[in-house]
């Protein structure tokens, strides 16, 4: 019997088979080959003719592929990596090994997946919140038509300013409405809040005084009756129609027919007409509106105090849809050359020549207005894209981080590659491995982002809120900003996962596997690659450490400096009289009356009254016309208050005397000012004694105030302010009492208790009067909403950032500490003691900490002019801050490097001479 | 009459049109393997021999393509190999088919047999 072997081994040797299926196959041949060799024997064929016959069996023409083809299927691949199957398939089999793998090595994945989805989430969430308060235009048809309306540079004001937008007084809106031709519809609107009471507390609606057109202009239609026609708003109008919010019509009217409905607003009849649709928030960001009413009924609703003629009360703003083909350009020359005759025809007559002058100066112009307007956008604008900055920087560290670590994994399986490829595994294959790990931990990281942004994002609008106000903010999800990070996710694993899979699978395998565990102080370039990610991650997060810090420490100046005044258990109360329509004469016995009847409130230890409640935002202001025979010389800060309201505030009265009951109408104007007027006004004096005369509007008188006492200085309207020139008028002076005043009561019992004691004196005196109540301290802490969030979310992304780097210090110097255990028991064998070991490894980490820091110190520095303006109390380059960041995350940094360097100490160094 | 008849069976025809071709080209060979296979296993040799017998010399397979069906048959889960030692013999590899492989074989008569009863009354109905 011929040997069939060499012949059939020959013929299998292309479909590269493992040895032991290609012995198995040739067995089977052979047996085959023999019993053919044997049958044609026995047609009486000579023995050449016979084996020539039998190895013609072992031709056909795709013999290689169809036996390939079948053996895909036959073998699961001995190394995971061999190519076989549909690609299909094949991804499974990736995918399905990936998470095993990962499921391995739990701690990297874990640690991947969170700086990812921590990194994604931050951006996201801030993203939107920016996008929402910042970019996204108003929910109307059209949006990029709509143009605000106002005078372009008015740096020189005068008058009574009113709401948050208070860009034009009525006087002006009539005549730009007259005038204009840029715009197919133009409209204005003001600001204010109505009490729905009727007496008692007050509920407040917050409200909208539009002109006729504005739905037109917005072009919204109502989802329930109608929307306000140019008939609505005509001047004189005599009943008060209003328009209503989904919202409000939900939560008012419980959604059923609220059309003819009648509510009070400010005690009026107003007859509901309309509701607009859910989307429909108004034209400003971040706030919703109740109610709306035409303009005309200000007049009704203002009574008196209507500002509707008055030239010198600024509070509407306009807005105008341009006509086609109108750009901005055209329409800001339009209204430039309109612009004269409006405002001559509208000067305010309390103006002195100066101030005719510059008011007959203005012009007007348009500005883009399809994002509305948004006092929220002036606030967050700079802190939202300083915090995505910051987020940025996080992602960044975060990618660095994960480089790193994939990295470091993929130097430890250097082995693992070098055993998959000689057992078969393709080269392309592997990469694709590798390559789907990355792409698995990346899209875990986009998931988990995904789910953590949507909860940031709520707790970012809730640090927004103050006790008062909370922002209405669309927060969907934004698909963009999601897909950007997630695919800069998915970026940074990819290059990182395969970077290492190339460069492993470009090395032979038997180099790979001779060379691993006897690395002696390993590759210098993987490592310089290692260390430069650890440099940047210490540099980038000392940046967001210093950051941090700033915005803690400036909110905590806030919080702490003195203020000159004792912010603990002082209750203020706004009352508001109009409903009594008292006389003018009836009004300050009658305040006086109240002010009595709360003093006897048990627990009342002072009780005062105040023009303006302090640290509200609102502000009077006035110019000092000359003193002792001087000329003009700057503006004061005023207030008009009650004796002991210096008692209340708990600020100390320096020099000289409170007001008292001798102060009175017939006797001469008394002042108590502040030491930063006293020093700027009389310098090197005492002002006691002294008078100082008031600048007034034309046409009133303008008296010389005596000077009886300096009080210590304290902040005024905004906790943000410095101490400035600042001066009290008493109450008891004034000839025109107004019908709004603000009771302020000092007490030790605890505020809420004390509301109600108030409630029931207020409505015993009258029931009537409505009232509000606010705390002093809450108010201030309201102020600080934009600091706050500054503090807390620079001061989280600091501490994750310093956390990142710490993980990613202490898993380069455990890397390698483990890959220098050959060399540390070489040297401890050649007589190192452990002491010499830990220096050699600290010696490491401190290069890293030392060169991040100075890279970081350098960055911090450039990047803190960024936040100058946010800060209070010091400078960007506050020396203590970078000094104590630094300062604590070299410790930190130290410790995580302590951990591994003194655990190779303890190597026993005939165990590390031995470790492979 | 005729026509409504000769309707039915192009529709009959097209809705298995795209199977038989197939069928027709690859799987008429792995239907014969596994009929040979319906009652008891064999080797190689005698798959080959059986089938070259049965049919009357008109089909052989070879060495090198019988074993690369044999092995796609096994690995599809149809077959199953093993190998069996008997005193003073060499090994040698059985195959038998599977339960799974039973269905596919009866599956695949049907078909067959739909094809070559539509064959016989297209051929039939000319003689008519």
């Amino acid at each position: 019997m011929p040997d069939f072997k060499p012949a059939i081994r020959e013929r299998l040797r292309d479909a590269k088979l493992t040895p032991t299926r290609e012995m198995e196959i040739i067995d089977e041949f052979e047996q085959h080959l023999a019993d053919r060799y044997n049958e044609i024997l026995a047609e009486r064929a000579t023995e050449a003719e016979a084996y020539k016959g039998a190895l013609a069996e072992l031709d056909e023409a795709d013999f290689t592929r169809e036996l390939q083809r079948a053996e895909w299927l036959y073998a699961e691949p001995v190394a995971p990596g061999t190519e076989h199957g549909t690609i299909l398939s094949s991804v499974w089999q990736d995918v399905r090994y990936a998470a095993r793998t990962l499921r391995n090595t739990p701690g990297f994945a874990v640690v991947a997946v969170l700086s990812l989805a921590l990194g994604i989430g931050a951006n996201t969430a801030i993203f939107q919140l920016l996008d929402s308060v910042q970019l996204r235009s108003l929910p109307v048809k059209d949006p990029q038509e709509l143009a605000l309306v106002r005078i372009a540079d008015r740096s020189w004001s005068n008058g009574q300013f009113r709401g948050r937008y208070s860009h034009l007084t009525n006087p002006q809106w009539e005549a730009i409405r007259n005038q204009q031709q840029a715009f197919s519809s133009i409209a204005a609107f003001g600001f204010n809040s109505f009490d729905l009471s009727s007496g008692g507390p007050v509920r407040i609606a917050h409200a909208m005084l539009v002109s006729g057109d504005l739905f037109n202009v917005l072009q919204v239609t109502p989802i329930a009756g109608r929307v306000f026609t140019a008939n609505d708003d005509r001047r004189g109008c005599a009943s008060i129609p209003a328009v209503i919010s989904y919202g409000f019509w939900q939560h008012e009217f419980g959604g059923k027919n609220a059309i003819g409905s009648t509510l009070h607003l400010d005690g009026h009849v107003a007859e509901v007409v309309g509701v607009t649709p859910p989307n429909f928030y108004g034209v400003e960001v971040g706030r919703t509106f109740d109610v709306a009413v035409p303009i005309c009924s200000e007049k009704i609703l203002a009574g008196e105090d209507s500002v509707l003629d008055r030239r010198h009360a600024w509070w509407l703003a306009a807005m105008g849809r341009l006509k086609p083909g109108w750009t901005l350009e055209k329409a800001t020359a339009q209204l430039q050359a309109i612009s004269p005759g409006v405002f001559q025809s509208t000067v305010p007559p309390v103006y002195d020549v100066d101030g005719i002058k510059h008011y007959t100066a203005y012009k007007l112009a348009a500005f883009p207005g399809g994002n509305g307007v948004s006092s929220l956008r002036l606030d967050y604008e700079q802190p939202l894209w300083l915090l995505l900055g910051i987020a940025g920087l996080v992602l960044l560290i975060a990618c660095a981080n994960l480089a790193n670590l994939m990295l470091a994994r993929a130097t430890s399986r250097e082995r693992e590659v070098a055993v998959r490829l000689a057992l078969g595994a393709s080269r392309k294959r592997l990469v694709r491995q590798f390559l789907t790990e990355s792409v698995l931990l990346a899209i875990g990281g986009a998931v988990i982002g995904f789910l953590l942004a949507q909860t940031l994002s709520r707790f970012l609008v809730r640090l927004l809120a103050t006790t008062r106000t909370s922002p209405v903010l669309d927060m969907g999800v934004d698909w963009r900003m999601l897909t950007f990070t997630t695919a800069l996710a998915l970026l940074t694993c990819m290059v990182f996962g395969l970077a290492p899979a190339l460069r492993a699978t470009r090395s032979s395998p038997a180099a790979l596997i001779n060379a691993n565990g006897r690395g002696m102080t390993a590759s210098r370039e993987r490592f310089g690659m290692r260390r430069i990610l650890v440099v940047a991650q210490v540099s980038l997060s000392l940046v967001l450490v210093v950051s941090a810090l700033l915005f803690v420490r400036s909110l905590h100046h806030l919080l702490t400096d003195d203020g000159g005044f004792q912010e603990s258990g002082v209750l203020i109360t706004d009352v508001d009289l109009t409903r009594l329509k008292l006389p003018v004469e009836r009004r300050s016995p009658f305040k006086d009356q109240l002010l009595r009847n709360i003093r006897a409130v048990p627990g009342v230890e002072f009780a005062a009254e105040a023009n303006i409640a302090p640290l509200s935002g609102s502000s009077w202001k006035n110019l000092i016309e000359g003193w002792e025979g001087k000329g003009i010389e700057g503006s004061v800060s005023l207030n008009r208050v009650t004796p002991s309201f210096l008692a209340v505030m708990g600020t100390p009265l320096l020099a000289g005397r409170d007001f008292n009951e001798q102060d009175t109408a017939p006797s001469p104007p008394v002042l108590i000012v502040n030491e930063a007027f006293a020093k700027k006004y009389f310098p090197q004096q005492s002002p006691i004694g002294k008078t100082v005369k008031m600048s007034a509007d034309v046409g009133e008188a303008r008296p010389l105030y005596e000077i009886v006492g300096i009080m210590k200085n304290s902040k005024y309207s905004d906790v943000h302010d410095d101490f400035a020139p600042l001066a009290y008028v008493v109450y008891s002076q004034e000839s025109k009492p107004d019908q709004y005043t603000e009771l302020m009561v000092r007490s030790n019992l605890p505020l809420e208790t004390l509301t109600d004691a108030i409630k029931k004196t207020v409505a015993e005196t009258n029931p009537e009067i409505a009232i509000d109540f606010h705390v002093l301290k809450t108010q201030i802490r309201d102020g600080l909403v934009r600091e706050r969030m500054l503090a807390a979310l620079s001061g989280f992304f600091g501490l994750l950032a310093a956390l990142l780097a710490t993980v990613g210090l202490y898993g380069m110097i455990s890397y390698m500490v483990a890959r220098r255990t050959n060399e540390i028991g070489i040297r401890m064998a050649l007589g190192a003691r452990r002491g010499d070991i830990v220096k050699i490894i600290l010696r490491e980490a401190g290069l890293l900490l030392g060169s991040g820091s100075l890279i970081g110190a350098a960055l911090a520095l450039a990047a803190g002019r960024a936040a100058s303006t946010l800060l209070y109390g010091l400078k960007p380059h506050d020396p203590l801050t970078l000094g104590a960041s630094i300062l604590a995350l070299v410790m930190v940094g130290t410790i995580a490097s302590v951990l591994p360097a003194a655990r190779a100490a303890r190597l026993d160094p005939m165990v590390a001479l031995r470790v492979e | 009459m005729r026509p409504i008849v000769s309707l039915y069976i192009a529709v009959k025809y097209i809705d298995s049109s795209r199977m038989l071709d197939r069928e027709l080209k690859k799987g008429s060979t792995e239907l014969l393997v596994l009929s040979v296979l319906q009652y008891r296993q064999r080797h190689g040799y005698e798959i080959s021999k059986l089938i070259e017998e049965r049919s009357g010399g008109m089909l052989k397979f070879k060495v090198a393509s019988l074993y690369p069906m044999l092995y796609r048959l096994e690995n599809r889960g149809w077959l199953q190999g093993r190998w069996v030692e008997k005193a003073g013999e060499r090994r040698r590899r059985f195959y038998r088919i599977t339960a799974e492989g039973r269905k596919v074989l009866k599956a695949q008569q049907n078909t067959w047999d739909e094809f070559v009863t539509a064959i016989n009354r297209i051929t039939g109905m000319e003689h008519a």
